[in-house]
């Protein structure tokens, strides 16, 4: 696969899998706002996805369409990372990896403004402001949770080392050539920012950043967890179901 | 055009109508840009743009979603700021270059004693207040 259409997947399936696995919440949060924001923050996701996969289908040059590339893909031509696939049925776990997710597509976004894709460029131009308001939202709760009840602080303390082995992974070095023609943001070179500002956040919220070993990551190159297969039998089922179907 | 969720104003009052052209054979091309990226009435404004503009006469017109440069709630008229707000909904304050929260006045009363009861609200570009002093509930346009 082409790199520069492998990294626009990689971020492409990150916000569709973030998007899906937010669904989830849908009727099911601790509060009806909660409910709202959550579907908000998938549609946001979602929404990026969208320009991103048409993005991807029109470099690849195939006639792929964004509804080809979600639907008709299979786990291993996905390129996100395993810390977005697995199940968050668990709300300190949602509010981890929200917190994670957007303070690194924070910085992500902010370097891709300056992107030679100009398409690229576009869409980080929307959703740097978007993911700024979803790091906004799990700064809140992190510490509203961390700093709360002794039973909230034990319950994201938890959350936050069950999510910090799937960290690293989001720094996984993209394709030198790619990095060096200005198309794609060095997610080494984003590392520091990153995890300062989950340090701030972690330590406004009395909690204490986990030290643990990185798990094996993989997702970029095509290797996932088992739960991405569940993930997109779920997604995929009515489209695979009826080829073609409108609704 | 109105907006298809926000009927009051008009898709140039919100500035997402970018661009109109039409060609020597009298194609029309329309700009549009979305004002989140995820905004679900994308496709009905383009159908509606599709629409009127071939109940006007116009056979060939396409519509294209352009997302550069991104859209600032700064890019609402004037006049569409005074309809949001005779609506009901509070208008977005001028975004700045630090991001602050100002006090938002309550569209009902005018009172600047509200407060913020959800961060998200019926659609991405809203959050949900309520009033002290007359005890309404109402909508904000989020600045972005």
């Amino acid at each position: 696969m082409d790199a520069h259409v492998e990294y626009v997947l990689g971020l492409a399936d990150d916000a569709l899998v973030t998007a899906q696995r937010m669904g989830w919440w849908i009727s099911r949060a601790p509060e009806l706002e909660e409910d709202v924001a959550l579907a908000n923050i998938g549609l946001d996701q979602l929404g990026q996805a969208r320009s991103l996969l048409q993005h991807a289908g029109a470099l690849e040059g195939d006639g792929r369409t964004e509804d080809d590339l979600a639907y008709w893909r299979d786990d291993r031509d996905f390129r996100c990372v395993h810390l977005v696939e697995r199940p968050q049925t668990d709300f300190g776990v949602a509010m981890a990896r929200l917190l994670i997710l957007s303070a690194y597509q924070n910085e992500l976004y902010a370097a891709l403004l300056g992107s030679t894709d100009g398409v690229l460029s576009g869409v980080a131009g929307k959703a740097v402001k978007e993911v700024a308001y979803h790091l906004d939202h799990a700064h809140h709760w992190v510490v509203r949770l961390g700093d709360g009840t002794p039973e909230s602080h034990a319950r994201m303390q938890a959350a936050l080392d069950a999510e910090w082995p799937f960290v690293e992974e989001l720094f996984t070095p993209a394709d030198p050539a790619l990095v060096a023609s200005g198309v794609a943001a060095d997610p080494t070179a984003l590392r520091g920012a990153v995890l300062d500002r989950i340090a701030k956040v972690v330590a406004e919220a009395t909690l204490t950043l986990p030290e643990v070993a990185p798990r094996l990551g993989g997702g970029r190159e095509g290797r996932h967890t088992e739960q991405l297969g569940y993930l997109l039998a779920e997604m995929q089922h009515l489209a695979r179901s009826h080829p073609g179907a409108r609704w | 055009m109105p907006d298809p969720e926000i009927p009051v104003v008009t898709i140039e009052d919100l500035g997402i109508l970018r661009d109109v052209t039409e060609d020597d054979r009298g194609w029309v091309h329309v700009q549009v840009t979305p004002t989140y990226s995820g905004c679900p009435a994308m496709d009905a404004i383009a159908d509606d743009v599709v629409e009127r503009l071939t109940r006007a006469g116009y056979l060939h017109v396409d519509v294209e979603f352009v997302l550069s440069p991104a859209w600032s709630t700064d890019d609402i008229s004037a006049a569409g700021l005074a309809k949001l707000a005779a609506y009901g909904i509070a208008p977005p304050s001028p975004t700045g270059p630090v991001a602050l929260t100002l006090s938002v006045r309550c569209p009902q009363c005018g009172s600047l004693d509200t407060r913020e009861s959800s961060r998200f609200g019926s659609t991405a570009c809203k959050s949900l207040w309520v009033c002290n002093a007359c005890r309404e509930p109402f909508d904000h346009f989020k600045a972005l």
